[in-house]
């Protein structure tokens, strides 16, 4: 039976791992490498690598960093942040990635996407989404970590990006981002509910009954969290344990 | 034990090349026939089509550099598309020879239960499948249901069912996740992806006699 994952995410900026809240007022957590090999030591099936002030800076992605991550660890590392061009997905991966996630640019640039899944397959390419909601009650997507808002509504991008072929995708609630209130269950399931590929909730995650209610309330392939783990709440250990013992398919 | 990671044009090495270094292991990454040749043991990893990886094989002149290897039952360890090339036939838009050192196919996946989709990805349990125990083999002092990581959307068919030491089951369909002939291995998940089961294959493959 395929496994639920449970990936850390680390938010880069410069040469450190960095939090916020909403994705702002950003803290430094500490080293990538030593952090990256800490979450492996404990069981992450996954790490997200995503360096936030990328495409804000309009600067590419520090490679050497992400071989300094990868080299780590022995499990699979989705990159992203300022990825531009078929030329940086490419160097992302001879630096160790096996998936990239692509936001910014694909808003601009949707048919980006479609050549990307032919260059590399499907399973490689993740559209990573930042939703905030809106008075309407359904969401919008933002860029540029969190700042910049689009007009465009979440799940018609979404769909957008399915008909392009894209593997994956990554539903980040800025609203929730860094709070520990819990994931936002109806942005997720509005994604579960149109997508035939795995959605990967993110934002929010807090207590690990706040991670249970999530899976409880959709069928998604995995959780990515950040705010709980670097500060220590629990262990991804103590998180999968009292998982499996809820009868979540978990890999212990 | 030298190791030559087969560079054939279709993938990414670097984890691949920094899983054998995290043992130590003295390991190469060439494409040159000559070198390749000269080494005790061969990695053949890869993602990508069956054809685009029979492709980078013939144009670098490597088919017949692996096959001699094999004949002289060095060890091979193939991951994933290095797996799949392996076996006689690679049924991938047409149809599509491979190296035939292990025979059979390789299929398409068939029409999963419980709406599953291809690609199968992630992590899922390999299970002993020709023999009981795997005592000897690449899959030795693993515990019971270890979990691998995938990514394929393409299966490994061996004739009968000698070859397959081990099977994983995916939407109702077990197919084989590791295959074997003497020295020569094919896993169809990724061990440099693993974790800490994965590195204990890479681990037994350096200690193969």
């Amino acid at each position: 039976m395929k496994k639920i994952r449970i990936i850390p995410r680390l938010d880069i900026k410069g040469p450190n791992i960095v939090k916020g809240i909403h994705m702002e007022g950003l803290k430094v957590i500490g080293n990538p490498p030593e952090i990256a090999r800490r979450y492996y030591d404990a069981g992450a099936d996954e790490l997200l690598y995503m360096d936030i002030v990328a495409s804000l800076y309009g600067r590419g992605i520090n490679v050497e960093l992400v071989k300094s991550v990868a080299r780590e660890i022995f499990i699979p590392l989705t990159v992203g942040g300022g990825i531009q061009s078929i030329h940086d997905i490419n160097n992302v991966l001879h630096a160790g990635a096996d998936k990239v996630a692509i936001n910014t640019f694909a808003v601009g640039h949707p048919e980006m996407l479609q050549d990307a899944v032919r260059q590399f397959g499907s399973q490689c390419i993740v559209l990573s989404i930042e939703a905030k909601k809106s008075p309407a009650g359904t969401w919008e997507v933002y860029t540029d970590g969190g700042r910049e808002h689009t007009g465009l509504d979440v799940v018609e991008w979404a769909k957008k990006g399915l008909s392009f072929g894209i593997g994956e995708i990554l539903i980040t609630s800025v609203d929730n981002d860094g709070t520990r209130k819990g994931y936002d269950n109806e942005l997720i399931q509005a994604l579960e509910l149109i997508s035939p590929v795995p959605v990967i909730a993110c934002g929010g995650a807090g207590s690990m009954d706040s991670v249970k209610s999530v899976l409880q309330q959709n069928a998604i392939d995995g959780i990515a969290m950040a705010t709980a783990l670097h500060y220590a709440d629990y262990s991804i250990h103590d998180l999968k344990k009292y998982l499996y013992d809820a009868n979540f398919p978990i890999r212990i | 034990m030298r190791i030559c990671i087969v560079d054939y044009g279709v993938g990414n090495l670097f984890s691949v090349e920094k899983a054998f270094q995290y043992f130590d292991a003295e390991v190469n990454v060439s494409e040159d026939a000559d070198v390749i040749a000269s080494h005790d043991a061969l990695i053949l990893p890869g993602v990508g089509s069956f054809q685009a990886g029979m492709d980078g094989l013939r144009i670098r002149g490597l088919i017949d550099v692996v096959q001699k290897h094999v004949a002289e039952e060095k060890p091979l360890l193939g991951i994933c598309l290095g797996a799949q090339l392996l076996l006689t036939n690679g049924k991938e838009f047409g149809e599509h020879r491979g190296l035939d050192i292990i025979h059979g196919d390789v299929l398409h996946f068939p029409a999963l239960a419980d709406n599953r989709k291809t690609p199968h990805i992630g992590w899922n349990t390999i299970e002993p499948a020709s023999q009981k125990d795997w005592k000897g083999t690449i899959l030795d002092n693993l515990p019971d249901h270890p979990e691998m990581y995938f990514v394929h959307s393409y299966i490994l068919q061996p004739n009968g069912n000698k070859a397959v030491l081990a099977s994983t089951e995916y939407g109702g369909c077990t197919f084989p996740s590791v295959i074997r002939k003497g020295n020569v291995y094919g896993c169809q998940f990724h061990p440099e992806k693993s974790g800490k089961h994965g590195l204990q294959i890479i681990q037994n493959f350096l200690n193969i006699k």
